[in-house]
């Protein structure tokens, strides 16, 4: 094994991540509470540094430690959005950990410690590597989601959550083991070449891509494997479920993509085959179960598979045809997502207020009456997540459907765009809830809503992102075809 | 053509007035909504005379690259079957943000800039070229319109918001994979100009057909998807009610003749009987229907069924007369039915019912208005001077050399509509009020006038003289024509023309008002030079 200071170098992001994060976990006993602000603002800059850095390397082609991590502009994008994801989830935070009244300074190292697995994922060519970062992101998570300990549903969230993703990550682990055993590598690149060596015959190969299919669909929450979301989403506090469903999932995207387009690349007509029946699945059970949900959380956990299938779509259509425009339209979807579904849970932490939850549907009557402006950032996340242009949803949904249809998937788009007006019944629904529905006199002594200026930040970027992108997508699309195009 | 930004202004004033009015007094919310409505129609208004009838080309075009990777274009046009739907929106606008004035009373601010985000959409949707940036406007309407159904709605308005929003989005989902489909068939463009020159195979444009056909029909609405019209109608406000019949309503139709015909031309011509039937069906069963309603909205709905029914029929007969005709009855159904619906608002804000037998005898009191309901209605059934007549007319005409059965059929649709108008006329206008009722009937204020006379001007103004609007969509009906009817259709065509040349001036003799337009017509296009158009 070969290392050189300047590898060192190239991972300097994720080496200031993790210090941040430690410094952040031993400074957090010594400190005073009014100082432990002080620890979000250094999470914050950090975080602005890392993504200076990271926009350095966009364009860099680099494979470095001997291969176990590959420094490229495919990397870069997902991380960009993961720095943005974790700077919008420590600014919400922020005003919600004091509602909620959990004051943890750890909070900030473990999410910094979440990203840190996260970045790994990303930019990991190695399956071990990958492996490592999945495990480092999940064990961070797993602890910060029984963050309420007061509450036996955050407690029973994380045991579920740890439960399930243990024996995900042992799926996954088997999987990379036998892919071992089949190709004699754990490199991508390796693996790729030997796969296009002896062809497709191996039933070794094709019993491990399975596993690791099953392993990632855990992770992606990818029915049938989804079954742990709704109740942790549920249980975990908010803005931790908002950096789960967006953070976590774009990064399990990252490497999940990397993993079977860059080395199974060779297998891409059978894994087609199998994610086209699991993202029917998705789609169904997603939007189906969404129409009954009554608290809001769950529903968009709901909402969340539902988009996770339909991002597979992509996924999909990207192995039936040589362009590489599928797996750009899934990089974009994912990133379109990111600032709607945020948005929409920070709605639901600033619902959080008093002795109020503002977790379940009927928390959200007459909100138009009691703060105009939540109820209309939130009619833009629902309008956005149900697909209706001008959002950011219409064009995401637009890029994901143009591959399938290129792909000869027409059939395939029909069905999800029909799912997609089933989809909107439930996110509207709860536009008719805040704004059709007068506010019962019990929500007349309900505490008066503010929104905090951190999270007035956190509003604003979501809703900017989706309107703006919305409208011009055109940098947004460039970049994600730039960085699927590093991908081999 | 002047480089002007005719249509961008158009599209996008009234949504910088929907963020203005946020910025604006209380007290002049109102105002700034009529203001900026009155300013988007006198910009409409020269775009009237600047429109060269003589060109069958998009006049007044605007092409910006929107989003280059997919080859998306944000380009806008007008031709003669657009320019007077974009201008019957304008003039509708400021009535309908006057009739608003003293009904609505909570949350004016964001009523009024429901309206103006409405009007920016509907406009987008008659100017847009670009099949992408007319999917955005398409869609861009639904939440709005939910909206001011929802929340400023009646009694049962949840339900009507939620019915109309799931089957209008419903619909136009096949729409959006028939865009894409039609992206990659058509040479990867999304420009419906060039999507109209392609061809494709006949099984691919059923497809097509089929998919455009669910978006289209279930706005029309076309007989079995009209479910949603009368609770929707019913339920909004009166503003609400007429931007649905008036506008929304014409979107359906207006995608059938931009898209449907000339893309799918093959498909179109082997599907007219069904759409034929449907249209038929339409036209007796919405008559029916309106026949049986005691609840004056309703009443209205249904008869909008029915009538529209006469513009699918006409759209699909692929003769001049037939689709000249549609196309009138568009623009004619938009102003009578806005009119009427109107009218129901006036009564409802004296009475607080829209039941027929809640407002009868209303001409001792409200001697205006019973006046205004009454033209109105007489244009609705087809009275010959006024604006429907013509229309009505010209769909028969056209039916007529298609098919002698189906012609007669329909015509039962207009002797049916005068049954149900002159038979609520004759609860409404006439009979005794109620005596409790009195003190509540005060006639039309000044603000009601204003809102009503201009309606009744273009109702006359249309039904004396269709000249203008006729010879402004003369061209561009004659290319969808031919497009429709290729060479191996021609000779029928042209013997249909024949036919129609001899058979004009007779059927239309003695009938006052269409005289004018019929004889001079032909040779009035041959003595206008053609211009040249600047690309």
């Amino acid at each position: 094994m070969t290392f050189s200071v300047g590898d060192l170098f190239l991972i300097l992001p994720e080496l200031l991540v993790i210090t941040t994060a430690c410094i952040v976990l031993v400074l957090d006993p010594v400190l005073r509470r009014p100082d432990k602000d002080g620890l979000v603002w250094l999470s914050l800059g950090t975080l602005a540094i890392c993504m200076g850095l990271t926009a350095s390397q966009i364009g860099e082609q680099t494979l470095i430690f001997s291969g176990l991590v590959v420094i490229d502009t495919y990397g870069a994008f997902w991380k960009l959005l993961l720095y943005f994801v974790t700077g919008l989830t420590i600014l919400l935070s922020y005003s919600y950990l004091k509602e909620e009244r959990l004051y943890f300074g750890e909070y900030y190292g473990f999410i910094l410690l979440a990203l840190t697995g996260m970045m790994v994922m990303v930019s990991a060519s190695d399956l071990l590597t990958i492996y490592l970062g999945t495990e480092l992101m999940s064990l961070s998570l797993y602890t910060i989601t029984g963050l309420k300990r007061a509450e036996p549903r955050s407690l029973e969230a994380s045991a579920k959550y740890f439960v399930l993703g243990a024996f995900s990550s042992g799926i996954l682990l088997y999987g990379i083991s036998l892919l071992y055993g089949a190709t004699g590598s754990t490199r991508l690149p390796q693996i790729a070449t030997a796969i296009a060596g002896q062809g497709l015959s191996e039933p070794l190969l094709l019993f491990a891509t399975i596993l690791l299919a099953v392993g990632f669909g855990f992770k992606l929450a990818v029915v049938p494997f989804h079954m742990w979301t709704p109740d942790v989403y549920q249980g975990a506090p908010t803005s931790v479920t908002a950096f789960m469903a967006v953070a976590s999932k774009a990064a399990s995207f990252g490497a999940f993509l990397r993993v079977f387009v860059e080395g199974l690349g060779g297998l891409k007509a059978n894994w087609s085959a199998t994610f086209l029946l699991l993202c029917i699945a998705t789609l169904l059970i997603g939007n189906i179960v969404a129409l009954v949900q009554t608290n809001v959380k769950r529903m968009l956990a709901y909402s969340s598979i539902a988009h996770a299938g339909y991002a597979l779509i992509g996924v999909v259509a990207a192995g039936r045809i040589e362009q590489s425009s599928g797996i750009a339209s899934v990089l974009l979807y994912l990133s379109l997502y990111t600032f709607m579904t945020f948005g929409a849970f920070a709605i639901v932490a600033m619902l959080r207020k008093g002795g109020v939850e503002g977790e379940e549907i009927e928390d959200f009557t007459g909100l138009a009456k009691r703060h105009p402006m939540a109820a209309l950032l939130m009619l833009i996340f629902m309008v956005s997540l149900a697909g209706i242009p001008p959002t950011a949803g219409f064009v995401g949904k637009l890029y994901i459907f143009l591959s399938a249809v290129e792909a000869g998937l027409t059939w395939l788009a029909a069905l999800a765009l029909i799912f997609a007006a089933i989809s909107a019944y439930y996110y509207l629904r709860l536009v008719m809830v805040m704004y059709m529905r007068e506010p019962s006199d019990q929500s007349d002594s309900a505490p008066r809503l503010v929104m905090s200026p951190t999270l007035s930040i956190v509003l604003a970027c979501a809703v900017a992102g989706v309107v703006i992108f919305g409208v011009y997508p055109n940098p947004l699309v460039s970049f994600a075809t730039q960085a699927v195009s590093t991908l081999k | 053509m002047s480089g002007f930004p005719w249509l961008t202004i158009l599209i996008f004033l009234p949504l910088l007035g929907a963020a203005a009015i946020f910025a604006v007094k209380d007290a002049s919310v109102r105002l700034v909504a009529l203001g900026i409505t009155v300013a988007n129609l006198l910009i409409s208004l020269p775009l009237w005379w600047l429109f060269d009838a003589s060109s069958d080309q998009m006049q007044f075009v605007e092409s910006a690259r929107w989003i280059p990777p997919l080859f998306i274009y944000y380009k806008l046009g007008l031709d003669g079957i657009s320019l007077p739907l974009v201008i019957m929106t304008t003039i509708l606008m400021p009535l309908c943000v006057l009739i608003s004035w003293r009904a609505i009373e909570t949350r004016v601010r964001s009523f009024m800039a429901m309206l103006l985000i409405m009007e920016c959409a509907m406009i987008g949707v008659f100017c847009a070229l670009d099949f992408v940036l007319f999917y955005v406007f398409w869609e861009a309407m639904l939440i709005p319109m939910y909206l001011l159904i929802g929340i400023w709605g009646g009694p049962n308005r949840l339900y009507a918001a939620i019915k109309f929003f799931l089957y209008t989005f419903a619909g136009s989902v096949l729409l959006l994979v028939a865009i894409m489909v039609l992206y990659f068939q058509g040479g990867h463009t999304f420009d419906v100009l060039a999507l109209s020159q392609q061809t494709y195979g006949l099984g691919l444009q059923i497809w097509l057909f089929v998919s455009f056909f669910v978006a289209f029909a279930v706005k029309i609405p076309m007989f079995p998807f009209h479910t949603w019209l009368p609770d929707a109608h019913v339920e909004a406000p009166t503003a609400g009610s007429v931007i649905l019949a008036s506008v929304l309503l014409k979107m359906g139709t207006y995608g059938f003749l931009r898209f449907s015909l000339p893309m799918l031309p093959d498909a179109s011509r082997l599907l007219t009987p069904l759409m034929v039937i449907l249209s038929i069906v339409a036209i007796i069963y919405g008559a029916y229907m309106a026949l049986a309603q005691a609840d004056l909205k309703k009443l209205i709905a249904y008869s909008s069924v029915s009538h529209m029914g006469f513009v699918t029929l006409g759209l699909f007969m692929f003769n001049i007369q037939g689709i000249e005709g549609a196309v009138m009855q568009m623009v004619n159904h938009g102003i009578t039915t806005g009119g009427l619906f109107l009218c129901v608002g006036m009564i409802y804000e004296r009475t607080h019912s829209r039941q027929i037998a809640d407002n009868i005898g209303l001409t001792k009191p409200m001697p205006r208005y019973a006046t205004f309901l009454v033209i109105f209605a007489l244009s609705s059934l087809g009275l010959p001077g006024t604006n429907s007549f013509v229309g009505e007319f010209l769909v028969l005409v056209g039916t007529f050399l298609w098919s002698k059965i189906a012609a007669a059929l329909a015509s039962l649709g207009i002797i049916l509509a005068a049954a149900y108008l002159l038979w609520m006329i004759q609860r409404v206008a006439f009979g005794v009020p109620a005596a409790h009722l009195l003190p509540k009937l005060h006639d039309c204020s000044p603000r009601e006038m204003a809102t009503l006379v201009p309606l009744v001007v273009l109702i006359f103004w249309i039904g004396l003289f269709p000249n203008p609007i006729l010879s402004r969509m003369h061209t561009s009906v004659e290319k969808v024509i031919a497009r429709v009817m290729p060479a191996s259709q021609e000779e029928t065509a042209a013997s249909h023309r024949q036919n129609s040349l001899s058979a004009r001036p007779a059927l239309s003799a003695n009938l006052e008002g269409t005289s004018d337009r019929e004889a001079p017509l032909p040779p009035h296009f041959a003595t206008i030079p053609t211009k040249e158009q600047q690309p």
